[in-house]
């Protein structure tokens, strides 16, 4: 019998080296997330996982799991604050979702409605951020980063192209293209890459379809993204 | 024409009223009227103090938005904006042709939004005024007036004004904003499942449209010298055309006639809007004036929506529509009507006229197709015009070869529509307010006039009657001698000194 450990109660199982957030998408327990993925090392940067764990609060993406350990999540105060940093990361960057294609196939959106979020609560920053429409295929919309960075982690691991990267500090972060002209139209990315299709978001862009998807078919118009044992993939089949 | 009360000949002697909110189009409307010390009218005009910023935040987005943006512009038609701008960007992705199902489901879309828009206008905002009258008491001039006295007619108002909602929502995924129609064609299919659910209602939409007809053709037989002379504004007409000069809300040419009747021109490409509109700008105004070029500032201005489209038409296309139209005309005795309460007749056969052509479309096996896209050679502009239900409803865009939006032009119906409210209320405002001191009933008057045109001052109109407006009477010394004010929440405020 594998070890285990439990979450509001339930009994989770885990096998060694899991994160606690692994253990739980794979048993089917949902713990809200936005710069998880379950192909990438954790990051640890949105903390939305936030659980509590003996009293302490820790990022379920970077807490390996322990046998017996009781976390909660599901709780009001986890998810109040979970619902704060929601409006936070809405504030920080444009996003308008009725004008926004992503709408109905965006993590941020979904993870927004799941957390019962009514309004943006603080006031919008309005940053200034130019697209990116120098690709053929490929348009990047910085105005909805969240700096989950998975664009960056995926071209650099996967696409092997490193294209991307957060510049910045602090309040100021923010992605950029890594390319002399820090324009997309000058890099080697394609549609094919894995950084094109990670983004929870609606910063990529493939320019050959827009709003293709008729409303009521979208991921999140079939359920709530807590209902999916994996949001992830139902999203990398858009 | 009434152009002499649109300027006081010494104004600097009036004191000038600032607008000094800046708000959306729906819902703000402004009445300014200026007196001399015998209370004669020397000066009335309507503000709508518009902020509509679309064409400029439009610009550095993908095309591929702009259907879905520009559609918040209004919350009672985006339909409308939807297809005019979906249409505008057909031409940019190459797609000069459309399926046959894909034409079929937007105009399935279309009708169904001018039938719920008509229905909530005749229903819900106009027939209070109509089936109570205009000085009635105010406390029952509301759709709850009218569901109590009437409660057939508010609930088929209700439901009519449901099903085309519903005609929506099964071709753009939702009853309001919806995605539907997106440049090349749509994203949705109608499924035979939807199809049978429409055409379930269909036929008692068409009765129920056709007795609407009826009742507003009741109410002009009841009252003739009110009906045809209220506001009465001659001027020019213009809208689209079908190419057989049959009515048409989706698609055609433009088409423009004198006030007599006259063409002016027909057969106009809409490409070539620019050739045949200019607009005014006004200082007093921040919506624009526009008028056909040919014959001026002054003599140019003309009236678009339902009264310009039955008259400017041939024919209709659909049977029962066509002869409650040959009726209206004969009614007019063979020339063009100008009256605005005329609009709220022509409105109903225009309900009538999209309750057939829905039931039609339903018919259609297209309609259930799956062929819903096409593309061909890029271009780099595309202009759309389409016949929203307040009138013709021009969108151009300019794309750059990035796929951003570089220049959007939006003349939006109501613009089209601005001379003529205005020179309407001027001519209530003679006739009503001289020597008179202000009541509600007066305000109510020039309320009336406005929204037989159903302006997208709109959620103006669209408020149940409660439209923030704002009467002022100011003397020769510039001195405000009576205001009356209606706030958004239907209260009425008086001042006087």
């Amino acid at each position: 019998m594998s070890a285990s450990f439990t979450i509001d109660g339930k009994a989770v199982p885990f096998a060694e080296g899991q994160t606690i957030i692994q253990a739980a998408l794979a048993a089917g327990v949902y713990i809200p997330h936005l710069c998880h993925h379950p192909e990438f090392k954790p990051h640890g940067s949105c903390k939305l996982c936030t659980v509590r764990i003996s009293g302490r609060q820790s990022a379920s993406c970077t807490t390996l799991a322990q046998a017996g350990m009781a976390v909660e999540s599901d709780t009001p105060a986890l998810n109040d604050e979970r619902r704060t940093l929601t409006q936070m990361l809405f504030v920080e960057g444009n996003h308008f979702c009725p004008s926004c294609e992503k709408s109905g196939n965006c993590k941020l959106q979904a993870t927004a409605y799941d957390l019962g979020m009514m309004t943006a609560h603080f006031d919008h920053f309005f940053p200034s951020r130019p697209v990116d429409a120098s690709h053929p295929d490929v348009l990047l919309d910085f105005n909805r980063c969240i700096l989950c960075s998975l664009c960056v982690r995926a071209s650099r691991d996967v696409d092997g192209k490193n294209a991307f990267a957060l510049s910045g500090r602090g309040i100021k972060t923010h992605l950029i293209v890594n390319a002399k002209s820090g324009r997309l139209a000058d890099t080697d990315v394609t549609l094919q890459d894995k950084a094109v299709r990670v983004c929870p978001v609606g910063v990529f862009l493939r320019k050959d379809r827009g709003f293709n998807v008729p409303i009521g078919r979208r991921v999140f118009d079939l359920k709530p993204v807590s209902a999916y044992v994996d949001a992830t993939a139902a999203l990398a089949k858009e | 024409m009434r152009h002499q009360l649109e300027t006081a000949e010494n104004p600097a002697s009036l004191r000038r009223i600032a607008i000094d909110t800046v708000s959306r189009v729906e819902g703000h409307g402004k009445v300014t009227i200026l007196l001399d010390e015998r209370n004669q009218v020397h000066q009335v005009r309507l503000h709508i103090v518009e902020f509509r910023g679309f064409e400029r935040f439009i610009q550095g987005r993908p095309y591929w938005e702009v259907p879905v943006t520009v559609q918040r512009l209004c919350g009672i038609c985006p339909v409308s904006h939807h297809l005019a701008a979906s249409k505008a960007l057909d031409q940019v992705v190459g797609a000069t042709q459309l399926t046959p199902t894909a034409l079929k489901i937007r105009r399935l879309m279309h009708y169904g939004q001018i039938l719920q828009s008509h229905a909530l206008h005749f229903f819900y905002l106009a027939s209070p005024d109509l089936l109570f009258g205009f000085d009635s008491d105010l406390s029952r001039r509301n759709i709850v007036g009218i569901a109590a006295a009437e409660p057939q007619t508010a609930k088929r108002g209700v439901l009519l004004r449901k099903f085309g909602q519903e005609v929506i929502r099964v071709t753009a995924g939702k009853r309001v904003h919806g995605t539907g129609a997106i440049p090349g064609g749509v994203n949705k299919a109608v499924t035979p499942e939807e199809r049978a659910l429409l055409l379930a209602d269909i036929y008692r939409i068409v009765g129920w449209s056709r007795d609407a007809v009826h009742l507003i053709k009741q109410l002009h037989a009841q009252n003739p010298s009110l009906y045809n002379s209220f506001g009465v504004c001659r001027s020019n007409t213009m809208s689209l055309v079908g190419t057989g000069g049959e009515l048409d809300f989706y698609h055609g040419s433009l088409r423009a006639r004198d006030a007599n009747g006259g063409i002016l021109f027909d057969g106009v490409d809409y490409c070539d809007y620019s050739q045949h509109i200019q607009e005014e700008v006004k200082p007093w105004s921040y919506m624009k004036f526009p008028f056909l070029v040919a014959f001026g500032k002054r003599n140019g201005w003309y009236k678009v929506g339902p009264l310009a489209r039955v008259q400017n038409c041939d024919h209709i296309p659909t049977p029962l529509a066509e002869i409650e139209r040959r009726e209206f005309v004969d009614y007019c005795g063979g020339l063009p009507t100008h009256a605005p309460l005329a609009y709220h007749w022509a409105r109903m056969i225009e309900m009538l006229h999209a309750a057939e052509t829905i039931k039609d479309l339903l018919h259609d096996d297209d309609i259930v197709g799956q062929d819903l896209l096409r593309s061909g050679v890029r271009a780099t502009a595309g202009i759309g015009v389409i016949e929203a239900p307040r009138g013709t409803l021009i969108h151009h865009y300019r794309v750059d070869e990035d796929d951003l939006v570089t220049m959007c032009n939006l003349i939006v119906s109501t613009t089209h529509n601005n001379q003529a409210m205005n020179e309407a209320i001027r001519q209530v405002a003679s006739r009503y307010l001289q020597g008179r001191e202000l009541t509600e009933g007066l305000l109510n008057h020039i309320e009336v006039a406005i929204r037989c045109f159903d302006p997208c001052l709109s959620c103006a109109t669209h408020a149940l009657g409660q439209m923030p407006l704002a009467l002022e009477l100011v003397d020769a010394e510039g001195r405000l001698v009576h205001a009356l004010a209606r706030n958004g929440d239907g209260s009425f405020a008086c001042a006087a000194d």
